[in-house]
C-alpha cells in the first residue's frame, strides 16, 4: 500500500459537553489531504463545536484529535502556524481598512518582512479587493467582507482551512464564486473543512460528514450517500398536487411527503420492491392522474432519511 | 525577532484604531482637562461662606459689634436677622442656614462675668467639616474696645504650615489628581481595549494566530503607557499654570513613580479584562475598585485618619503609594530614595497583577 492516502485530521471518540448538553457526542473523524470535506447540519447540531475543537480553540470533555498529526490538545500553539480559520462572524477589524486588515495579519503570522508587502498586494488583487483597500472594512458588503476574511484566513499559506459556515451572509453569486476560490485552493493542495446547512454547497463537497444533535449520522462523498440512504425517492407531478399529497398521507408505507411547487417528493423504505407501483395504485385508487418517476436522492432526501433514521432507531 | 514583530503590530493596531476612536480620544485629553478645572476649583477644604442666620435678643453696641466681627471672619455669610431661636431651628430644618448665632437678652452680662457661654451658635452637625468650622468659630476672641482688656493667655501652640503656608487646597488636590485620573483612564482603558476585541469577536480570530499571550499583553499596555505620559504631562503644566502648583522635587522622580503607578493600573486593567465578557462589565469593575481608590487612599481625607482595617486595605491600593510618592516629590521635594518603599509596593502590585492577567487569559474558549 505505497500510495496509501494522506491523512490531515483524524479524530475519535470527540466529545463536547456543556453542562448537561452534550454539543458533540462521541465523532470520529478521517479527511485527507487536500480534499473538501463539508460539515452538513441544522444549527445547533455541533458544526461550530467540532471545528472549535479541531482548531485546538476548545478542549474536548473526551476524545482525542490531531491536526497534521498534531494533537490539538498538546500541540495547539505550533499547529497555529498551520492552519487558518474563517470564524462565523465576521471578526477582523471593522475600524481598520481592508489592507491594514491584511497588514497586521501578516505581522501577527510574522511572514517575513520582505514577502509582506507583495503577499498583501497579491491577496488584494486575487479576492478583487484592490478597489476597496482603503475602504474601512465596517462598510463592507457581506460578500467583500466574506472575500477578506477568505484572504485573511489563507495569508500566511495554511495546509488547512477551517472555514465556519462562511456563506451565511452572502448572496448567490458571490457563494459561486467564493466555491470557485476554493476549489483552486483545494488544488494547490489546501484541505478544507467547510460547515454548511445549504444543501447545494454541501453537494459540492468531496466529502461529507452529516451532523444532528451533536451526532455524526453519516458521512461519505454525496454519491455514496445517496446509494445507501433506505428509501427510494419517488417525485410526483400531479395536475391537483394538493390532492395527491392528501391521498398519499393516507398511505402508511411512506415516510416522507415534500411539496416542491407542482411536484411531490415521496420517500419509501427500501424494504418496498416496488415503489412505482405502490404510489400508483395508491393514487388510481382515488382516480388521480398524474405522472411518476423514480430520482436519484438529492441531499435533502439524504438528510432528511439517516436524521428520520437515526431518531426511529431504538435506544436514541 | 518574531515576538517584536507582533508586538509592534498589536501596538499599531491600537493606535490606528485609538485615532480613528474620536470618543476614546477625547477622553484622553478632556478627562483630565475637565477633572483637573473641576475638582482643582471645587475641592475647599478651607470652608468659607457658609450660610448663616442670627437672632439677637439683646440687641446692644456689644452684640452688633460681635456680629460684624464674626461677618468680617468671612467664614460665614449672615443671611437674615431673625426674631427668636424657634425661627432658626426653622431655617436650620430647611437646609436654609448651616449656622445659626442665637445672642441671649443677657448677652453683655455674660460677656462681662465671664462665667458662662455668652451666646449659642446651632450648627448643621450632619456635616462634620461644618460642625469643625463651628469649633473655630467658638474660638473666636471677643475684642470689645469699651472693655478694660483681659490679660492675653499665649497660647499653647504655635502653628507653621510647611509646604503650603496658604492653605491652597489646589495644592494637596492637584498631585493627587494626578493619582486619580491616571487610576481611572488607565484600568478602564487597558480592560476595554481587550474586552472590545472579545466584544466584536477579534479575539476569536487572534487567539487562532501564533501569537503568544504576554506579545499580546505587552502590546496592549505599551500604547497606553504613552497615553498615561501624555496625561500627566497635561495635568502637571495646568496644575501650575491654573492653581500654581509647584513642582519642588526632581522631575525625572515625578516621571519614575507616574511609569511604574502607570504600569500598575494597566496590568490591572489587563486582570480585569480577562474576568469581564462585556464592556459593561468592565466599567462596573473599575469603579468597584476606583471608588474606593478615591475615598481611601488619603486623596480625600487624611490616611491617618483612618482605622486599622481601611488603613490595610488602602494599603493594597496602588493611588495610596502613589498619592504619598507624588506629593512628597512634589511638594516637600523629596527624593524618590527615601520613598523606596512605597516604590517597591507599587512595582509588587504590577508583578502579581500581570502575571495573575497573562495566566488567566487563556489562548483557548473554554
Amino acid at each position: 500500500m505505497t500510495n496509501q492516502k494522506q491523512i490531515a485530521i483524524t479524530a475519535s471518540g470527540l466529545t463536547m459537553r456543556f453542562g448537561s448538553l452534550v454539543a458533540v457526542n462521541n465523532v470520529d473523524l478521517e479527511i485527507e489531504k487536500g480534499i473538501i470535506y463539508g460539515f452538513l447540519g441544522p444549527n445547533g447540531s455541533g458544526k461550530s463545536t467540532t471545528i472549535r475543537m479541531l482548531c485546538g480553540l476548545l478542549t474536548p470533555s473526551s476524545g482525542s484529535a490531531a491536526v497534521m498529526g498534531m494533537d490539538t490538545k498538546k500541540e495547539s500553539e505550533s499547529l497555529k502556524q498551520k492552519i487558518g480559520y474563517m470564524t462565523q462572524r465576521f471578526s477582523l477589524y471593522e475600524d481598520l481598512s481592508v489592507k491594514e486588515n491584511l497588514q497586521f495579519i501578516s505581522e501577527i503570522y510574522a511572514v517575513p518582512r520582505k514577502e509582506r508587502k507583495p503577499r498583501v498586494e497579491e491577496l488584494l488583487e486575487s479576492f478583487r479587493l484592490a478597489d476597496r483597500a482603503k475602504q474601512r472594512s465596517g462598510t463592507l458588503s457581506g460578500g467583500q467582507r466574506q472575500r477578506l476574511a477568505l484572504a485573511a484566513a489563507t495569508l500566511h499559506k495554511p495546509e488547512i482551512l477551517f472555514l465556519d459556515e462562511p456563506t451565511s451572509a452572502v448572496d448567490p453569486q458571490n457563494r459561486r464564486d467564493f466555491w470557485e476560490v476554493l476549489f483552486e485552493l483545494a488544488e494547490q493542495g489546501t484541505t478544507i473543512l467547510v460547515s454548511t446547512h445549504y444543501m447545494d454547497e454541501a453537494a459540492r463537497c468531496h466529502r461529507l460528514a452529516i451532523l444532528d444533535e451533536g451526532v455524526k449520522v453519516a458521512d461519505g462523498s454525496p454519491k455514496q450517500l445517496g446509494e445507501s440512504i433506505s428509501s427510494h425517492v419517488v417525485e410526483i407531478e400531479a395536475d391537483d398536487p394538493n390532492k395527491a399529497r392528501l391521498c398519499l398521507m393516507q398511505c402508511e408505507e411512506i415516510s416522507s411527503i415534500t411539496q416542491l411547487g407542482i411536484k411531490l417528493r415521496v420517500m419509501i423504505p427500501k424494504t418496498i420492491s416496488d415503489p412505482l407501483a405502490l404510489v400508483n395504485s395508491n393514487l388510481s385508487e382515488e382516480n388521480i392522474e398524474a405522472k411518476i418517476e423514480q430520482v436519484f436522492p438529492d441531499l435533502e432526501d439524504i438528510f432528511v432519511s439517516v436524521t428520520q433514521q437515526r431518531r426511529e432507531a431504538p435506544g436514541v | 525577532m518574531k515576538s517584536f514583530v507582533r508586538i509592534f503590530a498589536i501596538m499599531r493596531k491600537e493606535f490606528l484604531q485609538m485615532g480613528r476612536d474620536r470618543l476614546t480620544f477625547g477622553m484622553i485629553v478632556g478627562i483630565p482637562l475637565i477633572q483637573l478645572l473641576m475638582f482643582g476649583y471645587a475641592i475647599n477644604t478651607d470652608v468659607r461662606n457658609l450660610s448663616a442666620a442670627y437672632v439677637d435678643e439683646s440687641d446692644t453696641h456689644i452684640s452688633r459689634q460681635f456680629i460684624a466681627d464674626i461677618t468680617a471672619s468671612q467664614v460665614i455669610v449672615m443671611k437674615q436677622r431673625v426674631a427668636s431661636v424657634f425661627e432658626l431651628e426653622r431655617l436650620l430644618d430647611a437646609g436654609l442656614i448651616s449656622i445659626g448665632i442665637a445672642i441671649p437678652d443677657d448677652f453683655d452680662r455674660r460677656v462681662l462675668e465671664r462665667d458662662r457661654q455668652a451666646a449659642q451658635l446651632l450648627v448643621d452637625g450632619a456635616d462634620p467639616i461644618i460642625a469643625g468650622v463651628a469649633q473655630r468659630l467658638s474660638a473666636l476672641p471677643l475684642r470689645f474696645d469699651s472693655q478694660a482688656r483681659q490679660p492675653q493667655q499665649a497660647a499653647l501652640l504655635e502653628v507653621r504650615n510647611y509646604y503650603n503656608p496658604e492653605r491652597r487646597s489646589a495644592v494637596n488636590i492637584v498631585p493627587g489628581l494626578v493619582g486619580v485620573i491616571l487610576t481611572m483612564t488607565m484600568v478602564l482603558f487597558t480592560a476595554v481595549a481587550i474586552v472590545r476585541e472579545k466584544e466584536r469577536g477579534n479575539l476569536e480570530l487572534l487567539i487562532n494566530t501564533p501569537i503568544k499571550t504576554p506579545e499580546l499583553m505587552l502590546g496592549k499596555i505599551l500604547p497606553y503607557i504613552l497615553i498615561g505620559l501624555i496625561q500627566l504631562a497635561l495635568i502637571l503644566a495646568l496644575g501650575w499654570y491654573f492653581f500654581q502648583v509647584p513642582i519642588r522635587g526632581s522631575l525625572i522622580h515625578v516621571l519614575v513613580a507616574s511609569l511604574i503607578f502607570i504600569a500598575a493600573n494597566l496590568s490591572l486593567g489587563l486582570l480585569v479584562s480577562t474576568v469581564v465578557a462585556t464592556q459593561f462589565q468592565a466599567m462596573q469593575m473599575t469603579f468597584f475598585f476606583f471608588l474606593p481608590s478615591i475615598l481611601i487612599s488619603g486623596f480625600m481625607f487624611p490616611f491617618d485618619g483612618m482605622p486599622a482595617l481601611a488603613q490595610n486595605i488602602a494599603e493594597l491600593l496602588p493611588l495610596t503609594h502613589f498619592n504619598r510618592l507624588i506629593r512628597g516629590i512634589m511638594l516637600r521635594g523629596a527624593d524618590i530614595t527615601s520613598m523606596l518603599d512605597e516604590m517597591f509596593a507599587l512595582a509588587i502590585f504590577t508583578a502579581v497583577t500581570l502575571t495573575l492577567a497573562i495566566l488567566r487569559f487563556s489562548k483557548r474558549l473554554d
